[in-house]
């Protein structure tokens, strides 16, 4: 099981390879590859799943530890990177089989496939490294295979917005490696559980290790928060998410931010760094703010992935404030079942919200696909005409504004709860406003493009090819069938060992270095 | 200590020039500058005083040496950057070619 682990990185990173090579003398040959293995990575994340406990360790080249230090380079899956694996391949596969029809209008259809590989083996490369400068080179590699897809339509406003992405992303990556610098000067290791025990032996002792701990965590916050998107950090997000290919749309806002700036955080600060309470009062009031003022801004959109593109910033909002409630109660030494739940809560909604965030972008790749153009007030009643899209848009929106069987609803409910239960009141009540005026913003989206008058332009529109629509169902029955998540005994399976993970911060270390 | 001090102030000049110039080309400039800077940093993490070339030899097994590690990391760090640049390069002809201008006060088709 464990010589397994590495797979993750090396199927789509050998299949990039083999793509750039044979992809040229065989015809469609990209195609037909991508998706196969982006299927095998779905079996193989669920084999996992079911089939293991506890945390697996790979070390490459198999080389032992040296008394207590640590050589090999560790790949280390646990609850919470098993989670985050079934997003990146779960919405990756839905994605790629959307791309079959949709990147018929692009001249370089082949590099598309290959760019989406190393996106995947990038991020898949983030989830499963235990070292904090793998994670840093496999960032670079999601990084810039997202930058040369967002410009991939080589049109004005894609060159501009990926050119835009790259200087923020390039300071981001800048900052941490500066930070990686830090760490590696005052610990001496990469490996992140014997960083992490290291400061725990140095904090006991002088005053000065504490600040330097809060100098890395403030590098941290600028750099991996630069890549999540969080409020003081989001410009880049709006441009980007809304000028890509719309599957790749899906990626960028369904995973990427989620695998290389929520995952990357959640796991530093949880497992690396001692949890405290300034820190985890920061990234509480960030979230809290950035859930904010990213609905404020997605209002007065008329552009729909302008609009899509803004709420991805204020539902990160949302995980950030569900697992920084966690952090805020295990760091005052409270009650860890409520800690636990709120955690739970962070995390299914972040899984809700690749789903329902991708499904929402693909609907608007199948409507500007049709119509060649995003712009809310030239459409309108288009549910006759494209009754997929529409169906499935609707659900979506349903589930991104928390309306009850669907799967947002749930996730919400339980960030509330907990937020109520350990006294936030404030978050509490700003979660529940921020989800009314979202319902306001995607019933005007409903409104201005399935319902009213249809223009006289579109009366011959048909709907979206199959491996589109394909897509699009699925993904609208995965809304639905995520809700079964809030029932406790589903929870067990999937939630659960990510939450433990997290709710036991300091047994990371010692089950991986075994000391 | 001040070796240190200067290696940051080069990291600053880099930053002050993404953020403010105007052309292109001299932000690209800019976040090399920066990258450079965090390089010559890891070089300085890893620098023993009078330590020689981390290689085993006979005779030589008790000297001192300078840590290879950040030496490592450095390299795999200037390839990454090598495709940052040639990425932000490419990106930057391109605008080049729709826009004819390297002016960022010119290219603002993004905006709200």
């Amino acid at each position: 099981m464990n010589s397994l682990i590495p797979l993750f990185v090396i199927i789509p990173l050998g299949s990039a390879f083999v793509m750039v090579i044979l992809g040229r003398f065989i015809k469609n040959f990209n195609k037909f590859i991508t998706p196969i293995f982006m299927l095998g990575l779905v079996y193989l994340t669920f084999h996992f799943m079911m089939n293991s406990e506890g945390t697996l360790i790979y070390k490459v080249g198999g080389h032992e530890p040296v008394g207590n230090t640590p050589i090999a380079i560790y790949m280390v899956m646990d609850g919470l990177a098993k989670l985050v694996l079934l997003i990146i391949s779960l919405v990756g596969f839905l994605s790629i089989f959307y791309s079959l029809s949709y990147t018929k209008q692009y001249t370089a259809e082949r590099k598309f496939y290959v760019l989406f590989s190393l996106m995947i083996a990038g991020m898949n490369g983030i989830v499963i490294s235990g070292d904090i400068f793998n994670i840093f080179v496999f960032l670079e590699i999601a990084a810039l295979s997202s930058y040369a897809l967002v410009a991939f339509g080589v049109e004005k406003q894609q060159l501009e917005a990926s050119f835009k992405y790259q200087v923020l992303g390039g300071i981001a990556s800048l900052i941490i490696l500066l930070t990686i610098g830090l760490i590696y000067w005052n610990t001496g290791t990469l490996n992140i559980a014997d960083i992490s025990r290291q400061l725990t032996i140095n904090c006991s002792s002088p005053s000065g290790t504490n600040v330097f701990i809060k100098f890395i965590s403030v590098l941290l916050i600028a750099g991996f928060g630069l890549k999540a998107a969080i409020f003081p950090f989001h410009s880049w997000l709006p441009d980007a998410h809304s000028s890509a290919p719309s599957p790749i749309s899906a990626m960028l806002s369904g995973v990427l931010i989620k695998a290389v700036g929520i995952y990357v955080l959640i796991r530093l600060f949880f497992n690396m760094f001692p949890i405290s309470y300034e820190l985890s009062m920061t990234i509480t009031v960030l979230g809290t703010i950035s859930m904010i003022v990213g609905v404020l801004l997605a209002i007065g959109q008329w552009d729909f992935k302008r609009l899509l593109a803004y709420h991805s910033i204020s539902q990160m909002g949302y995980v950030i404030i569900g697992v920084g409630i966690g952090m805020l109660i295990l760091a005052k030494g409270g009650d860890k079942k409520i800690a636990a739940l709120s955690i739970s809560g962070g995390l299914f909604h972040m899984l809700n919200h690749s789903i329902f965030k991708g499904l929402l972008f693909l609907n608007a790749g199948s409507v500007e696909y049709r119509t060649n153009t995003r712009n809310l007030k030239k459409l309108g009643g288009l549910s006759s005409k494209m009754p997929i899209t529409s169906g499935s848009s609707f659900i979506a929106s349903m589930a991104i504004s928390g309306i009850p069987p669907f799967n947002g609803f749930f996730s919400k409910v339980l960030i509330i709860i907990a937020a109520v239960q350990a006294g936030y009141i404030w978050i509490a009540f700003f979660a529940v406003l921020v989800s009314v005026i979202t319902l306001a913003s995607f019933t005007k989206i409903q409104k201005y493009l399935f319902f009213g008058e249809l223009h006289s332009k579109y009366e011959k529109i048909k709907e979206v090819p199959f491996s589109m629509s394909f897509s699009m169902i699925l993904l609208s029955v995965l809304c639905l069938v995520l809700s079964l998540l809030v029932i406790p005994e589903v929870r067990m399976i999937f939630l659960q060992p990510a939450v433990d993970v997290l709710i036991n911060a300091a047994d990371y270390s010692t089950n991986i270095l075994g000391i | 200590m001040i070796i240190y001090l200067l290696c940051f102030i080069l990291f600053l000049v880099g930053l002050y020039g993404v953020i403010s110039k105007r052309n292109l080309i001299k932000i690209i400039i800019g976040i090399a500058i920066m990258e450079y800077s965090i390089n010559l940093f890891f070089i300085l993490i890893g620098y023993v005083e009078g330590g020689t070339a981390p290689i085993l030899t006979k005779g030589f097994e008790n000297s001192k040496f300078v840590d290879p590690l950040p030496q490592a990391m450095i390299l795999t760090s200037i390839v990454i950057g090598l495709a940052t640049t040639a990425l932000l390069l490419a990106v930057a002809i391109r605008l080049y070619q729709k826009y004819g201008t390297f002016d960022i006060n010119k290219i603002k088709d993004l905006k709200g």
